[in-house]
């Protein structure tokens, strides 16, 4: 992140002075500073509603049914979580999130479930492996209906909206099982 | 289709609803309960943030400088060669980047070459089987204040890149 972050900064303001777009590169970082603010505002009120329904399902005793749903899958992809451990709640709960589209969601779902991958962390700086398959799955985000792409496909007057589903459910999947291939393949050269 | 945003609509609503009347008749104080778990949110907020800050100044940045439009013009003749519409390197490009970004990006697509086209449907297919890799990773790893991410950031960078490859070739297969 600290390469990629470095190289966005420098290479933008470099092009700002051969281009000399100072006077809009200036503006629109001070626009992003605001426009932080306001996801964080937006999010600040949904991970705490989520984090809230989420503990009445724990308290409920309901953990123990969600977290059911993909248990073979998690237990053999994630091998070090403990099979009872809160984490794979959380984890069940943003896949399902992300399975449906449902964004708003999914991200507080998955930020609860990083914490407490967190908590199984011998080393609090860095990143698990458990922790990179989880990214790695969410960046490739599985989604079956694409609700939003449909929506602004039909409402410029698509015969049929809905054809972008099979291939989308094609691509999301072969492009899923590669970046997990390609996590293992990694592990195997960059321990 | 309308059965399909009606399901669409049904599903947290329908949710919420099972996870309280669950909580109900196991005796769960389910508001105390809510209230319980709404409290973390903060503290969780307060740690996002000055990521959410970074990765959005960079992203702008990139964008108004012209540096984003330089990269699009260095892919078109590459994008020409293989008979890709030259509108998917821009939602390529801004995809991994920004959400809201690439949605107005995507818009346009369809807006100008038509919902119908195969512009239109590659970018539909990326905009549904791509994510928004950057801004997970800067939420996900600031959550919980992770330095050392190892290689999951050439993982990330490489699997979009073959996830958009991957997503141009189902489209022309498939229509």
């Amino acid at each position: 992140m600290n390469i990629i972050w470095l190289l966005l900064i420098t290479v933008s303001i470099v092009f700002a002075i051969a281009t000399n777009r100072l006077d809009e590169f200036t503006k629109s970082i001070f626009d992003a500073s605001k426009t932080a603010v306001e996801v964080s505002i937006f999010l600040f009120g949904i991970i705490s509603l989520w984090l809230g329904i989420v503990k009445i399902i724990e308290d409920s005793g309901l953990i123990r049914r969600f977290s059911g749903i993909f248990r073979p899958v998690i237990s053999r992809l994630f091998r070090n979580i403990p099979p009872d451990h809160a984490s794979v709640t959380s984890i069940t709960l943003n896949m399902l999130a992300n399975l449906f589209g449902l964004g708003n969601a999914a991200t507080p779902l998955g930020i609860k479930a990083m914490q407490e991958l967190q908590s199984l962390n011998p080393d609090k700086e860095t990143v698990t492996f458990e922790m990179m398959l989880f990214i790695v799955l969410n960046t490739a985000s599985i989604q079956f209906i694409p609700f939003t792409v449909i929506g602004i496909l039909s409402e410029y007057g698509s015969q049929n909206p809905a054809a972008v589903v099979v291939p989308t459910i094609i691509a999301t999947v072969i492009s899923a099982l590669v970046a997990v291939g390609n996590l293992f393949l990694f592990r195997r050269f960059f321990r | 289709m309308t059965a399909l945003t009606f399901i669409s609509q049904l599903i947290i609503p329908v949710f919420i609803l099972y996870v309280v009347l669950y909580g109900f008749f196991r005796k769960v104080r389910v508001y105390d309960s809510f209230i319980a778990g709404a409290k973390g949110g903060f503290s969780v907020i307060l740690k996002i943030f000055p990521y959410l800050l970074a990765i959005f100044v960079a992203v702008k940045a990139f964008q108004s400088s012209g540096a984003f439009d330089c990269f699009r013009c260095l892919f078109s003749g590459i994008f020409a060669k293989l008979n890709i519409p030259p509108e998917i390197i821009s939602i390529s490009i801004i995809k991994p980047l920004s959400g809201s970004a690439s949605l107005g990006v995507f818009t346009d697509i369809v807006k100008t070459a038509g919902p119908d086209s195969m512009a239109g449907r590659i970018s539909a297919v990326i905009m549904g089987s791509a994510e928004t890799t950057f801004y997970i990773l800067a939420v996900y790893l600031g959550a919980v204040g992770i330095k050392k991410t190892k290689y999951l950031v050439p993982v990330c960078v490489i699997s979009d890149i073959i996830g958009i490859i991957i997503a141009i070739g189902v489209v022309k297969l498939i229509f």
